[in-house]
């Protein structure tokens, strides 16, 4: 079995490349991977529907964070997808017997170890394994507070789960990480490329704009008799759903995106950076507090006041659009 | 949000037991991970999606039982796939799969088409080709 010290997450990818490079060498934080690799982000995308609701997303698209972390740090990636699923396995297995820590995408589903309350079909699981002993492989899956063990049975249909973002048994392992690497230049040009998504969005439901989009479709839907009762808090429990149950580690990504201003602020001695962690984390609270509301009136303990959300959800946007103002003195 | 701040309700929680780690602000100003039992705003948007695949699950079932749907609707369910997803992963058409629907249809199909759903599925054959004695998913 190979050395390694699990460490839980609040999201999968982020967590995965830095447990990764801090295994190799180069001590990362899960915060730290995620701003490097500019994964904040906001976006309403009505034609790409989960269960039926359209897809809200707080980060990039699966993947990104790796491949931002890799370019931004600048270390060498090798990934590999399958066809065959047993050829899948037994690669794996070569990987480990060399002495690797191998990274997996898989489908959440099918992974015996998550709680029945967490399984639906979703095939952009991030987890690393680190041995095997017998039919059973030795996982640090990120989101769980302690290593856990799953069956090759089981670990190969979670691999090869077909559907959106299938899988196709990847793996993926670093062949190169470097010592240490420019934090000045990597957190700029990742805040810059960030900043740039956030504000500069051509499309309206990309962004900070996005997030008024979101307010002005709610009042929109609170508006219409046949959708207010039924589908309206169905709705708003599906966008809580994207912004807190899906490993965001709180508020949709902005608390881990605050902590990663924090902790960049604090290795530069960079005030501006400080203040903006600040900024960022009362966003964070505002997320929480629509969230609550939201709870609130679609369980019926607060009248449905569509007006009300949109408001908290322009609060949201006005306090990310300030503090995307204050990073842009520290990227241009 | 502040480290005392991040939610701690276990007795209405959708970890299974499990704690999940949220970051808050501690008293110098800096991130810690809290680990977390539970929020109740993020349970009950939990339980409003498994409650759809309950009731999809006891609706398919109670329609097979009386014959107007096939089993497969059932396992379907109860693997919480739906429509679009069962094509994906069998590769069939999805008129196809509800044509398999139909109980005679399904009950004339061959193993070989089966053994597809039974791929998809994680079931057997066998155990396909009827309902099961008891439902599979639990009564809440």
């Amino acid at each position: 079995m190979n050395q390694f010290e699990h460490r839980q997450s609040a999201h999968c990818e982020s967590g995965v490349i830095a447990s990764l490079l801090t295994h190799s060498g180069l001590a990362m934080s899960e915060p730290m991977a995620f701003g490097l690799a500019a994964a904040l982000t906001f976006a309403y995308v009505p034609f790409v529907k989960i269960s039926g609701m359209p897809l809200i997303a707080y980060r990039m698209p699966p993947r990104r964070i790796i491949k931002g972390v890799q370019k931004r740090v600048g270390l060498k990636m090798h990934y590999q997808t399958f066809s065959d699923p047993a050829k899948g396995m037994a690669e794996l297995d070569q990987q480990l017997q060399a002495g690797r820590i191998v990274g997996l995408q898989t489908s959440v589903y099918w992974l015996p170890y998550f709680p029945d309350t967490m399984r639906f079909h979703f095939n952009a699981h991030n987890l690393l394994v680190y041995g095997r002993e017998g039919d059973d492989y030795l996982i640090s899956d990120p989101v769980f507070e302690k290593p856990v063990r799953c069956n090759a049975q089981a670990l190969q249909k979670a691999r090869f789960a077909k559907g959106a973002l299938a899988a196709k048994g990847m793996m993926y392992y670093p062949t190169y990480v470097p010592e240490s690497f420019d934090l000045v230049q990597a957190s700029t040009s990742a805040i810059r490329a960030n900043y740039r998504g956030m504000v500069r969005a051509p499309l309206p439901v990309i962004g900070v704009r996005g997030i008024r989009y979101l307010g002005r479709k709610i009042v929109k839907l609170s508006n219409d008799p046949s959708l207010r009762e039924e589908y309206l808090p169905l709705y708003l429990s599906h966008i809580v759903r994207m912004q807190e149950e899906i490993g965001t580690g709180g508020a949709g990504f902005r608390f881990i995106y605050a902590s990663f201003l924090r902790e960049t602020g604090k290795a530069l001695n960079n005030d501006l950076l400080a203040e903006a962690s600040e900024m960022m984390a009362e966003a964070g609270d505002q997320w929480r507090m629509f969230a609550l509301v939201s709870s609130k009136m679609g369980k019926g303990r607060k009248p449905l006041n569509g007006d009300e959300l949109a408001n908290i959800l322009n609060r949201c946007a006005d306090q990310e659009a300030k503090t995307w103002q204050l990073l842009k003195r520290y990227c241009s | 949000m502040r480290e005392a701040e991040v939610p701690q309700d276990s007795e209405n929680s959708c970890y299974g037991g499990e704690r999940k780690l949220i970051y808050a602000m501690d008293d110098l100003g800096d991130f810690v991970g809290v680990k977390s039992t539970g929020w109740t705003v993020e349970a009950e948007a939990t339980h409003r999606a498994l409650e759809l695949i309950h009731r999809q699950c006891e609706d398919s079932w109670s329609r097979a039982q009386r014959g107007e749907t096939s089993a497969l609707e059932y396992y379907m369910c109860y693997r919480r796939m739906d429509l679009a997803l069962l094509s994906q992963t069998t590769g069939l058409f999805k008129w196809r799969i509800r044509r398999h629907f139909k109980p005679p249809i399904y009950a004339r199909l061959k193993d070989t088409l089966l053994a597809r759903y039974a791929q998809a599925l994680e079931f057997e054959i066998d155990t396909l080709k009827q309902l099961p004695e008891q439902p599979l998913h639990e009564s809440v």
